[in-house]
Order: C-alpha cells, then structure tokens, then sequence
C-alpha cells in the first residue's frame, strides 16, 4: 500500500485545512455548451469537470437498438493537461472502467423507456483532476442531462468518502485519493435514498462502510440542494 | 426462458433449485499449467477460467520504489460465449481483470515488499485471466483463480540477472486469502451466485470483496440498478457470511 | 403546490386524485415530474411543459417536415425529432397510383416542405403523418427555421393573437409546426423570423407582445 511522504491529518485538519466533514468550495453552472442539447461544469476545489450532453437522437447502426427502450451512453476521458504527468489522450482501462460505471449510475435514474431506438451521449471531461474526478463528473452529468430535457426519476448527487489514519472523511482531494486507507465513491437519488453508484477500495470493517455511507448520503443532500438551485436560477420564469 | 425465471425470482424460488444462499457446485485444481510460476482452474457451476501468474523482472513504481508490481488482465476467450468475438478485451474484460486487481491489491494479500531484488529491480507478477465458459458469476470464480494460482505460485531463481524459469527458490508471500462474493438483489430478496439466465434480468448486484478478518477491501455495484442503505448492510453480512466458505475451497 | 412553479425531475407535486399524469410519473398516490419544466395544475389533468428537449411525436399534432427518402409506398419525413415519421401513399394522394409505373417523386420529392398532421404514434415510436387534413399542404418557396418546440405555443399566441401580429405586420405567409419548424415566406420574412427569435429567446419576460408590435414597427 503506498504510504503518504507527509502525514495527511494534523492535530485535526487536514492538509488543504478542511475538517474531516467538510467538503471544497462547489461550484456549478448550466448551459456553456451552446450546440449541445443539455451541459454543466461543476467543481470541488480544484478538481473540474465538464459535460455535454446529446440526445435523444436516433441510434446507429440498427443493430445497437433496442426497440423498448432507449440506450445511454457515457465517455468518461481527462484531459492530458488534467494531471501532474501529462495524460496520454487515448482512452485506458480506468477510464473505460469508470465510464461503464457512469451510465450504469445515470441510468438508473433516467427513464430510458421514454425514448426507444434512441440514444442520450454523455461526454465527460475532466479539466482538472485533483481527486473525487468520477463523482464530480456524475455531478455535471446529472445537471446537464435534467438541463437537456431528459427524462428523470430524480437528480443524481454523488460524493467520495474514506479513511486516511483513523479518521472518516469527506470529498477527498488527489493526495487523499493516492493515499488513503480506504475510499469509496457514491452517487444516489437524494429523494429516494436511492444509491446508483458504489465502489470502494481499501479496507474497512463493516461498521465503518455504514458509517461513511451515512455521511455520504448528507453530503449527496446538500449537493443535491446545490444541483437544484443552479437549475432553478438558470430557468427562472417570470409571471406573464 | 426470460419470463420462465422471473416468474420463479419473483416467488422467491431458482430455477435450478438452489436456495438464495447456496453457491453452485464449485471446482479448483491448481498448478496445471507447467509453464506459468503459479496457475489455477476454477468451474463455477459451469463458469470456467483459468488463471495464470508469470513472474518477470522490471523496474518498480517511482512511488515504491522498495515494492513488487502487480499487473491483472483478462480476456474473454470467443470460446466462452456466442456473444464474444476475437479482439481486444471490451469494458466488461476490463471491469473483470480490474475488480479482481483490486479485491487483491486492496487485501494486501501479497507482500509486495518481500518482492524488492535490488535497487531497480524488483519482480512483477502477472495475474491473467483466461475465460472459457460464461455461465454466470465470472466476477467470484475469477477471484477464487487468481488466489487459488497466486498461493501455489513459486518464485524462480535468478542467476546471472537472469531468471532461469523452472528453478524455484520460494513461494510468492502470500498472506492472505480474499474472496468476492457477488449478490443480486431482485424484489426484495438478495442472491448470491447468479447463473447466466439470472444475470440477465437481476439488474442490480453488489460485488464485495473479503479478506479472511472480515474486513471489506473491494466493493463494486454492477447494473442499472439501486440500493438502499439497508440494502448494502444486509448485502455485506451476506457477504462476509459466505466469504468464510469461499475461503475453505482455498 | 402553485401554478407557473418551476419543477424538476423528482420534484414531488402532490396527490394524483385520478387525474391524468402528463412529464409526469407516479408512485402510488404521489406524483412527481419526470422532467425540468413548468407546472400546471387542473382538476382534470398535472402536467409539466417542458423548458427544454427533442420533440416527441404526438397523434393530432401538426407539423413541419422534410422529405427525406422515396420509398415503394410513401416517403420518409425528417420531423425534428430522435423519430422519423412514415407518410403512406395512401395518405398523401387521392387518385390510384400505379406504383410501378409511376415515380413517387411526381407528388414528393426529396427536399420537399410539407405541412402535416400526425396520424399514428405506435409504442416503439413508429411515427405516420398524413396529408388528408385539411390544413395540410406542400409549401412551395419560403424558408424554415429551427425553435425548441416548447417555445411554438408562445410564438403563436392565445387564441393565435401573437403569430397573426407577426403575419400582419410583416405581410407574411408562415406555417408554425409543433415540432418546433417554422416556415416563412415573404419580402419582409427577415423581420418576421427577428421576432419569432425574439419570443424564443424572450418567452418569459413579460410585456413582449408590447415588445413585438413595437419591433415590427407600431
């Protein structure tokens, strides 16, 4: 297991400061990407992501549809420049890994037998990567795809959670990431205490995992308040 | 033969008579392939891999420089399924090699550290994962291969700076034995060991990797499908409940 | 709940008493909207407009489209939607055509304009439209432009008052599809389709029939 050079929590805070509950500076916004149907950028910290979303649109070839519902699609890529040692562009394991995992979780939020035969694409793109990049992504995502007119059962809030030393945190930045006891992504419907993403790595006891879910699932709350307030200001409509 | 095991999920019951709980008949042999330093076979009710461990010698990590490097990578043989076709491992091959990777890596199941040679060098094992047969559940059959071959792999004597393959000068430090467990979850009911007809329409599942104290080293959600909290608790005790026979195959 | 309340997917609403469900879905008596839109609640019906999105064909619609391929018994229409629409030979001529001697390309061609209505929608959305109504026509000449299709009912107004303005003012023949196509056509089209982007982009704020005239001069 790779052990930090620097220890990452002092007398109770932890390296860029921030309490062991508290998460990064959000920010999010709607709309940039005039030619897509539906985009959001949203960041934690540093760590950036953008999405555009396309769709629905007609599927090609044939053979890829399917005729009682619809299908959705996911790339998941960092921009070379993302990173401390440049990212080759091409797609690896990760990255294929992460985007199957993506459309799982935004799928089961979206009502894919509204547009049969078709197709809604999602393209992540990570601008900056300092840890949590999947989660921040599926933030966007969740954003643009409500923004673009999809059909939905819920938005989708996700956040990270883990263990560096003893201690439980939230939202961790990339040396967290790197170094951690343990880390575990999350994404859910808020409204329905719905998890649709969920991996971890590391070692936990069970008691442990129950516990950061829980602080996983008010950190998705108060994203989820976030996600709706950037919604509702872009659309604002005034009595006629 | 869709709506036929519905229709028996949906009263609780399997269509090939197991209960929720009960894995399917499950074969291991190791060691059977001469040429890898460490290999295993594994038929889970149909499911067969092999797996393969290679030892070769390289450089480390810049960020463990003292450590072994573990590498696990997995190909779906276009003989294990109509489906598959030859070419380059797809998302789902990669998702494979990578859970297993991680349910091994995150167990700390090898001692990496034993692995340092000498300043730059140190040895890299090669986890592969050969898919024959596709009958559900590849992701725990594929975990009980990789640890079954890694606890009978040897490591080879080096003379020379070179390896000379045949010769074995001790076992690959292995000290623990992590298993997956994988369970689905369908209206309301939680099992474990879907065969190939379940898969298709159980689409919520939680992969949980164990290691042999109980604690949690990999957990990965497979399918368009969700959880509750409950859910997930009820899930890992399964989990852990059924990790201890896994682990007594090894 | 109120009136004109901005909602989003999995915003809950309120209690269905056995009313039709429109962008919405329902979890036993609960109904939430499905989708980021607008409220509008009746005793009859909840339903949510949608601010944003692709057209979805719906039967009684009339639309804009463009012949887009010749078939052996119909053309294949380009609708503005994930969905193309089928128009069967039936439904676009009334003589009896010899189809094999006769090239469909005689009644439509490709590239054609027509002004349809929706005639059939199946469940995996296999869309018909059909000329046999009475408003259907070709439009010759003119030009389309593009809006989001939630955005037509403001363009043509209550009661029509709003597309009448335009059509007057500017002395313009113009067809308004629900799919979200207009066709224009006239000398002063250019002022025509100024203002139909106007209402577009200005749908919400108030004041903009006011804000209409004024452009098009008085």
């Amino acid at each position: 297991m790779k052990k930090a050079d620097i220890p990452l929590i002092i007398n109770g805070r932890r390296i860029d400061g921030r309490l062991p509950e508290e998460i990064r500076e959000v920010k999010m916004s709607v709309g940039e990407i005039l030619n897509a149907d539906g985009s959001a950028r949203v960041s934690f910290g540093k760590t950036e992501a953008i999405v555009a979303v396309y769709g629905p649109r007609a599927l090609f070839p044939k053979f890829l549809q399917e005729s009682d519902v619809g299908l959705v699609r996911v790339t998941y890529s960092m921009s070379p420049f993302s990173v401390d040692e440049r990212k080759n562009p091409a797609p690896d394991r990760r990255s294929i890994e992460i985007s199957k995992v993506t459309k799982e979780a935004l799928s089961a939020a979206i009502f894919i037998e509204d547009f049969p035969k078709a197709v809604v694409d999602i393209y992540e793109n990570i601008v900056q990567a300092d840890g949590s990049t999947r989660v921040t992504a599926i933030n966007a995502a969740s954003i643009a795809l409500a923004s673009a007119g999809i059909p939905m059962k819920d938005l989708v809030a996700a956040c990270s959670v883990g263990k560096v030393g003893d201690i439980l945190i939230v939202d961790l930045n990339g040396k967290e990431d790197n170094y951690s006891e343990a880390d575990m992504a999350i994404a859910m419907m808020p409204s329905k205490g719905l998890i649709t993403l969920l991996q971890m790595d590391g070692r936990l006891t069970k008691e442990e995992i129950l516990q950061l879910l829980k602080k996983a699932e008010e950190v998705c709350k108060k994203i989820y308040e976030l996600q709706r307030k950037t919604l509702l200001e872009k659309f604002k409509v005034e009595e006629d | 033969m869709e709506e036929f095991v519905k229709e028996y999920l949906n009263q609780g019951k399997r269509i090939d008579g197991r209960g929720f709980k009960d894995y399917r008949q499950i074969e291991i042999k190791h060691s059977i392939v001469s040429k890898a330093e460490g290999s295993a076979f594994v038929n889970l009710g149909g499911t067969k891999v092999i797996a393969g461990v290679k030892l070769d010698i390289g450089e480390p990590f810049p960020d463990s420089p003292n450590e072994g490097i573990l590498i696990v990578n997995a190909e779906f043989t276009p003989l294990s399924s109509p489906e598959i076709e030859p070419g380059p491992p797809g998302e789902e091959a990669i998702e494979l090699a990578r859970i297993v990777d991680r349910v091994i890596r995150e167990s700390e199941a090898i001692e990496l550290e034993k692995l340092f040679i000498e300043n730059g060098k140190v040895w890299i094992v090669y986890i592969d994962l050969a898919v024959f047969d596709i009958r559900g559940n590849l992701t725990d059959a594929s975990v009980l291969a990789a640890v079954k071959a890694l606890l009978h792999t040897q490591i080879p004597k080096i003379e020379n700076e070179k390896i000379v393959r045949g010769e074995f000068v001790s076992k690959l430090p292995v000290v623990y034995k992590p298993v997956s467990v994988t369970i689905g979850k369908y209206n309301g009911n939680l099992f474990v060991d879907l065969n190939k007809e379940e898969e298709e329409i159980i689409n919520a599942k939680l992969v949980v990797g164990v290691r042999d104290d109980d604690k949690i080293c990999t957990i990965q959600k497979q399918g368009i499908g969700t959880f509750s909290l409950k859910d997930v608790e009820n899930v890992l005790d399964l989990a852990i409940e059924k990790s201890k026979e896994l682990r007594r195959l090894l | 709940m109120t009136q004109r309340e901005i909602v989003l997917p999995g915003t809950y609403i309120e209690e269905r008493k056995g009313r039709k469900v429109v962008n919405c879905y329902v979890e036993g008596e609960k109904v939430f909207s499905k989708v980021l839109g607008i409220l509008k609640v009746s005793d009859d019906e909840i339903s949510v407009v949608p601010l944003a999105g692709k057209y979805f064909p719906k039967v009684g619609d009339r639309i804009i489209g463009r012949i887009e391929e010749i078939e052996v018994s119909g053309w294949w229409v380009d609708i503005n939607s994930p969905y193309k629409a089928f128009l069967p030979l039936g439904e676009a001529v009334e003589e009896f055509v010899d189809v094999r001697r006769v090239d469909l390309s005689r009644f439509y061609d490709i590239g054609d304009i027509i002004f349809c209505k929706i005639t059939k929608v199946t469940k995996n959305k296999m869309v018909q439209v059909s000329m046999k109504d009475m408003l259907a026509r070709k439009l010759f000449g003119g030009i389309t432009i593009k809006i989001t299709p939630y955005k037509v009912a403001r363009v043509i107004g209550k009661g029509g008052s709003m597309i009448e303005l335009i059509k007057k003012k500017t002395g313009s023949e113009i067809y308004v599809g629900q799919n979200g196509i207009i066709w224009i056509k006239g000398d002063k089209k250019e002022k025509a389709i100024e203002a139909i982007l106007t209402i577009e982009k200005e749908a919400h704020i108030s004041g903009l029939t006011e804000k209409i005239a004024k452009m098009l001069g008085g």
